[in-house]
């Protein structure tokens, strides 16, 4: 079984996002970049996968600009085989990913392809899905637990109600949730390896495919300021303020 | 051209958050038709057709849409969407599994997870966990959004009275199967839609301590709530998780409880009209968001917070 990871470089979760002042984004210069977390847990899972001998074969691939480079060589430092990255500049909607991917797909004839259930950048919860769309494939959205049969995975998901087990055949899309696995760190000699694994460079314009913006984003905004709360000095008081003043109990 | 929204429902019901998508979907057109696939679920369809928003449902019926799988639903509603401008569902589990697939087939590039209708062309919708708010305009001719139900109010679930159509079903996607759902069933108000909400997280220490959170939440008529944190170390199901990956809440109170305030959960809680933080750090950044902190050890202040709600004999229903 041969798994492609889908590996996105964004703002470090623990970054305080600040709005530009032109209000065109938000301030991306001189912040820390990492990889989406929830892709951290698909290239964890993959890499388990193998090491459990139920893989030949795992693959990172990253689309954006040169510096998503970084992003595919920390997977390669925590066991991925090789690399790809796709480059690209400026806006990509998730349409325009999933279009990308699917030629990646049809170059590489994986199995599995895996990548984190939500970007935590724009937050719009797409590519796999529709990834999946485009290949007619199967999708196990949210996934929290992934059992690797002969021909299928039974994948644990958790929906709004609790959770959910679908079974699907391969070739198959899975997305991550963050409680599938505990991402391993890199260790110092996995980095130094990782340095010598090959990562195949492709310009997205040879793939192609029509990757202009659909969308156009007009404003980006800080969100409402809330008006500065109080501290009280017991339970009582507590009790008393949400009673009398805010009217909630 | 009309607005499809796509119904959520459990064969039996319809649930909660149609209604407030219905009301995102009458606010880009008033013509709103409605799509309700599933086996069996003439009750819920009857239910949509008497929203007030309602023009007109659509009712798609086979054994393999009894489980709402996305590869059998997508098929119907690119099927029906030649009739329509917009797509509409939920930023649910349900609406997030679902819509990509559809988008992706129209070619549309999606919009997901809205706050508000600027026009028909033209939405908010927030990034980097509500860190940020962008206004997007889709170029697209057939516009594929989900909305966020919490940022729009239900629509009456009665005064309408649209005819319902059958459509015809389509083929079974044969290589996904449905094997079983744990629901976890309460008798509390759903997390999504209630009045109250009472969270916890790391500072509950364990999933035995979460006792005290119920009682309170009890008192309250609440629902309960926690912090990726609690989840992650067992305390309490996912189902319960408030967060940038979890749940988005709005309730008139939330109270967070041993919560440190991750920017990830705070996108999920921090447009609740009140919130209340009790925890014993007082630096700690749920702080910010809060109208009312108290700076103490929770296994104190929870039992205390009980008696003096006792005393106030005013029990929320």
């Amino acid at each position: 079984m041969k798994i492609l990871v889908a590996v996105k470089r964004v703002i470090d979760y623990n970054v305080q996002i600040r709005v530009k002042e032109d209000n065109t984004g938000v301030v991306t210069d001189n912040v820390k970049m990492s990889t989406n977390p929830p892709d951290d847990n698909a290239i964890e899972e993959a890499v388990k996968i193998k090491e459990a001998g139920k893989a030949t074969e795992v693959i990172a691939v990253s689309i954006g600009e040169e510096k998503a480079q970084e992003t595919v060589r920390k997977a390669l430092a925590v066991g991925a085989d090789r690399g790809i990255l796709v480059k690209t500049e400026g806006i990509l909607e998730p349409l325009a990913v999933s279009k990308l991917l699917q030629k990646i797909v049809e170059k590489e004839k994986p199995d599995l392809v895996f990548m984190g259930k939500q970007a935590i950048d724009d937050d719009c919860n797409q590519t796999g899905q529709m990834l999946s769309a485009l290949l007619n494939w199967p999708q196990a959205t949210f996934a929290s637990k992934i059992e690797i049969k002969d021909k299928s995975l039974e994948v644990t998901r958790e929906i709004d109600e609790g959770l959910e087990t679908i079974e699907i055949n391969v070739p198959a899309i899975v997305t991550c949730d963050l409680r599938l696995n505990e991402p391993r760190y890199a260790s110092l000699p996995n980095i130094m390896k990782a340095k010598k694994k090959p990562i195949e460079q492709i310009n997205a314009s040879d793939l192609g495919v029509d990757t202009t913006p659909r969308i156009e984003q007009t404003k980006v905004e800080e969100p409402p300021k809330r008006k500065a709360g109080i501290k009280v000095s017991s339970v009582a008081e507590l009790v008393q303020k949400l009673k009398n003043e805010a009217k909630v109990i | 051209m009309s607005v499809l929204l796509i119904a959520e429902h459990n064969n039996k019901e319809l649930r909660p958050f149609t209604l407030n998508a219905a009301t995102a979907a009458s606010q880009i057109d008033t013509d709103v038709h409605a799509v309700i696939i599933g086996h069996e679920c003439g009750a819920a369809a009857k239910a949509l057709s008497e929203l007030e928003l309602i023009k007109k449902v659509i009712q798609v019926e086979a054994p393999h849409y009894e489980n709402f799988v996305a590869e059998n639903f997508a098929p119907v509603i690119v099927k029906l969407s030649e009739n329509y401008s917009h797509i509409i569902s939920s930023a649910n589990t349900f609406g997030k599994n679902l819509m990509p697939r559809i988008a992706a087939a129209l070619d549309t590039s999606q919009i997901s997870d809205i706050t508000k209708v600027v026009s028909n062309d033209t939405f908010l919708r927030p990034i980097y966990a509500g860190n940020a708010f962008a206004t997007v305009k889709s170029k697209d001719n057939k516009k594929c959004v989900t909305i966020r139900p919490t940022s729009f109010d239900p629509c009456e679930s009665s005064g309408g009275s649209a005819p319902i159509e059958k459509a015809e079903a389509g083929e079974e996607f044969v290589q996904t199967k449905f094997i079983k759902r744990e629901e976890i069933k309460s008798d509390r108000p759903e997390l999504g839609t209630a009045r109250v909400v009472v969270s916890g997280g790391r500072g509950m220490q364990s999933g035995d301590n979460f006792k005290l959170i119920t009682s309170l939440a009890d008192k309250l008529n609440a629902a309960i709530g926690a912090s990726r944190a609690a989840v992650d170390a067992g305390y309490i199901s996912n189902d319960h998780q408030v967060g940038q990956t979890g749940k988005v809440v709005v309730p008139d109170l939330y109270i967070a409880v041993g919560i440190s305030g991750a920017i990830q959960h705070l996108a999920g809680m921090k447009e609740s009209k009140v919130i209340v933080a009790i925890n014993k750090d007082g630096e700690a950044p749920i702080f910010s968001v809060a109208d009312y902190g108290l700076e103490a050890d929770l296994f104190e202040a929870l039992p205390q917070f009980l008696e003096e709600l006792n005393k106030l004999n005013t029990i929320q229903k």
